[in-house]
């Protein structure tokens, strides 16, 4: 690996909002090196993220010295499923400037597909073993009917409904992993583009999917159980045997290369003539117009785009913390999602990494009890209480006073390099 | 000569108010044309029909040997199907740099995928440095074109519409807010955009109208008012009264 000059580098993150404005000693043909070469930001990403991984197994129970538990390893895994949705936040609002309040809907049916696969396939698992001990063997019927009663039973039915057709399928759930955010944002993002609806307006309808979406599935006949949601989900059918410490390697893995995929993929996209579109659109979307480019198309593609990546996060995202239920998708989420993204930075793929991993790391600690509470004497601030006000405050003042969020400090490093 | 665009009995109303009212134009390929007008004339909301900003109450917008209705197509076929646009206040991409700005602009395929794909090519990037040698910003391609200075602005959102390689130009008011010096390079540039297609003017200052030299057209109310050459149209009574005489 040649190491990057210093100016390149600051040419990078310097025009991070402004993109990748070329360098006057630029080969208008940059297609023989590779794009990853091309872009070293983007190196320097996957660089530290190989290195955070590796890191975490090195300190981790089963493959290293046992510094870091099992359940914080987790944590680190859930983090990164966390940072890859921030980025796709980070496309579709910091690049091409829709404020999509709707995006951890995307994560959180993501999140389902997978879930019903794992939790179908554990639960067919055990009711065979309890089966196998019965006198006579049970027809295909009765362990489809005796799964029915052991996943439904708790919302008083045992009947399978249709959205259950492929759960026995992984190839097929994993299929709907990306097809069914991916179709959803489609339809919904052709019939609200098509409208011109935007800004503000488009927020709120995106809000209002999301509610819809999270008040249908809190209904315990919506097929999902309802408000308990789908649970076991840490339990891998057929490594029964595998210890969690195992697992929650191969996540924490598998969660880190998705993210590196995800982010060599919005890097791509942003970085040439597509990115060269989208933030126009962002910026002036009449004019794009009067370009001859068909604005509602582009808007589809990324919208569409970032609601697959964005279930691809949740089904990662899922089987590491065990449970998903309706509140998961709550409108407030989503929020949330735009706030990592506000705090880390709009507008460059590594201010929405350093955005959700700090913030949603940060919140764990105040409200999982880690930070201390502050005794004023006649009162005591209880971060578990007082976080929402603390994120409520700093997400302010980023908007007001440092609009291009943490990672616009990097700006300033790098700008004093000689 | 032949007549490129034929906008007849165009109105249009806003909350009642009639911003235009039964307006006949024809442009001819190549031609040069100017439009004047006191403000209110509905010179801006011309332009906003023929590039499909506003829909029309009634009349027709017929476009090209194929004698399109341009009335059926959005802003974007319009665009493709060859009308370029630059507007009052110059509406370039300032987070992008000028080669960015012209690349974006360059006539090519349109799609998301066909973007998405877009490798640069050799002509591709021949003709930006074409482009802005014309336009005077050859030294310029890779700054930021929130830096450049208002003339500058206005030329590159010129040489966007060059990029575009339009049949038709629609210019609203490119000289406002520029040095003499900059007038005259505009002036030439319009001149010579027009030797090969159709570019119409929008403007105010009757001296820039003059030095185009070219046929000019007065709007008033929504409506023509007088055509022809600008000593033609300045020596109408009519044209006086509502106009020049103010």
């Amino acid at each position: 690996m040649t190491r990057p000059t210093p100016s390149s580098v600051r040419k990078y993150l310097g025009g991070a909002r402004g993109g990748s404005a070329p360098s006057p000693g630029a080969t208008p043909l940059g297609g023989a090196r590779p794009f990853v070469m091309r872009h070293p930001s983007v190196l320097w990403f996957l660089l530290a993220l190989s290195a955070f991984t590796l890191g975490v197994t090195f300190l981790s129970d089963a493959f290293g010295i046992g510094l870091l538990s099992t359940s914080f390893v987790k944590t680190l895994g859930k983090t990164l499923c966390l940072c890859l949705v921030a980025i796709a936040m980070d496309v579709v609002w910091g690049y091409c400037g829709i404020l999509s309040l709707g995006h951890f809907a995307f994560f959180g049916i993501g999140g389902y597909a997978i879930g019903m696969w794992l939790m179908y396939a554990r639960t067919e698992r055990i009711v065979e073993a309890s089966l196998a001990e019965a006198p006579l063997p049970p027809t295909e019927q009765e362990v489809i009917d005796a799964i029915g009663v052991q996943i439904f039973g708790v919302v008083g039915s045992s009947e399978f409904p249709a959205l259950w057709a492929f759960a026995d399928s992984l190839a097929l759930q994993l299929l709907m992993v990306a097809l069914v955010p991916g179709l959803l944002a489609l339809v919904f993002g052709w019939l609200a583009f098509r409208s011109r609806v935007t800004g503000v307006y488009l927020s709120i309808l995106t809000q209002a999917m999301t509610l819809a979406l999270s008040l249908y599935l809190f209904q315990n006949d919506s097929g999902l159980r309802g408000n308990n949601g789908l649970s076991g989900l840490q339990n891998i059918p057929g490594f029964e045997a595998v210890p969690q410490s195992v697992i929650s390697i191969v996540f924490l893995w598998a969660s880190a290369l998705a993210l590196g995929l995800g982010y060599v993929l919005f890097a791509w996209v942003v970085s040439g003539k597509m990115g060269s579109v989208i933030r126009a659109i962002r910026d002036d979307e009449a004019r794009v117009r009067f370009l001859g480019y068909h604005v509602e198309s582009y808007k589809l593609f990324v919208f569409t785009l970032t609601a697959i990546v964005a279930g691809i996060a949740g089904a990662l995202y899922y089987p590491q913390a065990g449970i998903i239920n309706p509140a998961e998708i709550a409108p407030i989420a989503s929020i949330y999602l735009a706030v990592w993204v506000a705090i880390g930075g709009r507008g460059r793929l590594y201010g929405a990494v350093i955005g959700a991993a700090f913030v949603s790391l940060l919140s764990s600690w105040f409200t999982g009890g880690g930070a201390p509470d502050i005794p004023l004497g006649f009162y005591t601030i209880q971060w578990t209480d007082w976080w929402l006000v603390l994120l409520g405050v700093s997400f302010v003042v980023v908007t007001l006073f440092f609009p291009k969020g943490i990672g616009g400090l990097f700006d300033h490093l790098v700008r004093k390099d000689p | 000569m032949t007549t490129l665009l034929e906008v007849s009995g165009v109105s249009v109303s806003f909350d009642g108010f009639r911003a235009i009212n039964n307006l006949s134009i024809q442009i001819a390929e190549p031609e040069l044309r100017a439009v004047i007008g006191p403000n209110g004339a509905g010179k801006t909301t011309f332009m906003d029909i023929v590039t499909g900003k506003t829909r029309p109450d009634e009349g027709t917008v017929i476009w090209g040997e194929r004698s399109v209705s341009l009335l059926s197509m959005n802003e974007s076929q319009i665009a493709r199907a060859g009308i370029g646009r630059k507007f009052q206040k110059p509406t370039v991409f300032e987070d992008q740099s000028v080669r960015e700005n012209l690349a974006m602009a360059l006539k090519n395929k349109r799609g998301p995928f066909d973007v998405l794909f877009h490798r640069k090519t050799p002509q591709g990037g021949a003709r930006i440095r074409e482009i802005a040698e014309e336009i005077g910003l050859a030294d310029d391609l890779p700054r930021r074109a929130g830096e450049l200075s208002h003339g500058q602005k206005q030329w590159l959102e010129i040489g966007m519409l060059l990029a575009q390689d339009p049949r038709l130009l629609l210019v609203d008011e490119p000289a406002a807010g520029m040095t003499p010096a900059e007038r005259q390079h505009t002036t030439d540039l319009l001149k010579r955009a027009a030797r090969t297609r159709a570019v119409v003017v929008v403007e105010h200052d009757m001296e820039f109208v003059r030095r185009l030299g070219c046929k000019v057209t007065v709007l008033h109310e929504g409506s023509v008012l007088a055509e022809g050459s600008l000593d033609h149209v300045t020596a109408n009574q009519e044209v006086i009264d509502v106009y020049l005489g103010r």
